[in-house]
């Protein structure tokens, strides 16, 4: 009987190193970045999402119920505001007409070839995940509804991040305060150029960011469309702070506030081959 | 007298309440709870019930199923694959090592417990991630992870043992 019992613990110590090899093993395959990995790992949200898609609504209804409450409180203060900000909007549509009828003559002119038409996506957010060593969210959609790695996700105008993995019916953003994140950038103004590279903070930083003219808080951060990955122009952030350590954007997307998002096909092919394009070159090959 | 089919039927079934609250907690964690600067942060849910059911009944949630937990963890929350399998893993095993310490002190004791193993489990995780990704993640969002880990322990501590006076007292 004893004999049986200190077997039974020693086949219980066995399994339980086996299973930290296994851990160290899977991190080691996962570090090799094996299509294996991620096929995997997309199966598997593919399957949780339906159930993320119910869960994720009470919290968007509560939500929804406070911001009532509190939209009602600030009624008169808001219109007050709103009113002078469509005075403010109305002249700038003004201005935009005229630019946008001088843009079409001038274009006109130069035989301009313009950037091509997008398609759009829009998807609900479902999983906020990873807590503080993954900043990615996942969203209802996947390559059945046309999602494509690399592919820009926007909530308005603004700048989320990008597609990183595609599933079926699920997809994962990865958003431009992830660790992983690099996005080319330019300051509006003046034009310099930078990478915006997360760090897992809410506000990401600059990289190799022409210094002259110096920046100051408050000067807004476009994408470049530098690598292709995405189109020229759409708006990051603000420049939060400016310090030795380096510049601090503030991003105009607030992570908490997403329910949906767009994820906007530009047809620009980006610095990740998509699944389509890599199939079409094994295919050529 | 051999217990009924139905009898049997529902033993089994209360069996699986810790790994289904386990995997529950787990969806809850990656839910969006549209509060500001929360998702950075998110406490480590799974890592709470592993615990608790390492020291309460480790023979329904053993350290296979905790490994899985893990690895379900990775593959939903986006860290690198076997991280957190392998922090769930060690939680467990560790507890479960020191559970008849923790059975028989009060709940403050299983509280600090808690705290020591989630100090040690967090610090390990930010080690692995960071070497897996080839940077280094700000220490300080994996500080307030913990604390938040660390101080909402009670509440999911409360529920799980209402759960288990509920459901598995007899079985």
């Amino acid at each position: 009987m004893g004999r049986l019992v200190v077997l039974r613990q020693m086949a219980h110590r066995f399994a339980f190193v086996g299973m930290v090899a296994f851990a160290f093993g899977l991190m080691l395959l996962g570090k090799a970045d094996t299509l294996l990995v991620e096929r995997a790992r997309v199966a598997v949200t593919d399957a949780v999402t339906p159930i993320l898609d119910v869960l994720s609504r009470p919290a968007s209804v509560i939500a929804e119920v406070v911001e009532n409450v509190r939209e009602l409180a600030q009624l008169r203060a808001e219109n007050g505001r709103l009113k002078a900000e469509n005075e403010k909007l109305q002249h700038w549509q003004t201005v935009a007409r005229r630019l946008e009828a001088e843009n079409r003559v001038l274009r006109g002119q130069l035989n301009f070839v313009a950037d091509p038409d997008s398609a759009f996506i829009t998807a609900r957010v479902v999983g906020d995940t990873g807590g503080a060593f993954v900043h990615s969210m996942l969203i209802s959609a996947g390559s059945r509804d046309g999602v494509r790695k690399g592919q820009a996700v926007l909530a308005g105008e603004m700048l989320v991040g990008r597609i990183a993995e595609v599933g079926q019916r699920s997809s994962r953003i990865l958003l431009l305060t992830d660790i992983n994140s690099r996005i080319p950038v330019v300051v509006e103004t003046s034009r310099a150029k930078a990478i915006l590279g997360g760090d897992n903070n809410d506000r990401p930083k600059l990289h190799y960011l022409s210094t002259s003219p110096p920046l100051s808080p408050g000067d807004r951060i476009v994408t470049s469309g530098h690598g292709g990955a995405f189109p020229a122009g759409m708006a990051v952030g603000v420049v939060a702070a400016v310090t030795e350590g380096g510049v601090r954007v503030e991003p105009f997307v607030n992570r908490h506030e997403l329910e949906y998002v767009t994820v906007v096909d530009y047809g620009l092919s980006g610095v990740l081959p998509s699944d389509r394009e890599a199939a079409r070159r094994k295919g050529g090959e | 007298m051999k217990p009924s089919l139905v009898n049997r039927m529902d033993i089994w079934a209360r069996h699986l309440v810790p790994f289904g609250l386990t995997l529950c907690l787990l969806l809850v964690n990656v839910t969006p709870t549209r509060i500001p600067g929360f998702a950075g942060v998110a406490p480590m849910l799974p890592m709470m019930a592993v615990f608790y059911w390492a020291i309460f009944r480790p023979d329904l949630l053993p350290a296979w199923v905790a490994f899985v937990i893990g690895l379900l963890f990775d593959v939903v929350s986006g860290t690198p694959l076997g991280v957190n399998a392998l922090v769930l893993l060690l939680v467990q095993g560790v507890t479960s090592a020191q559970r008849r310490f923790f059975l028989g002190n009060t709940f403050v004791v299983a509280w600090w417990g808690f705290g020591m193993i989630a100090a040690g489990a967090s610090t390990l995780a930010w080690m692995l991630v960071s070497l897996l990704i080839d940077g280094r993640i700000a220490f300080r969002a994996v500080l307030f992870e913990y604390l938040l880990t660390v101080s909402l322990y009670p509440v999911v501590a409360w529920v799980l043992a209402r759960t288990q006076v509920m459901l598995l007292r007899q079985a």
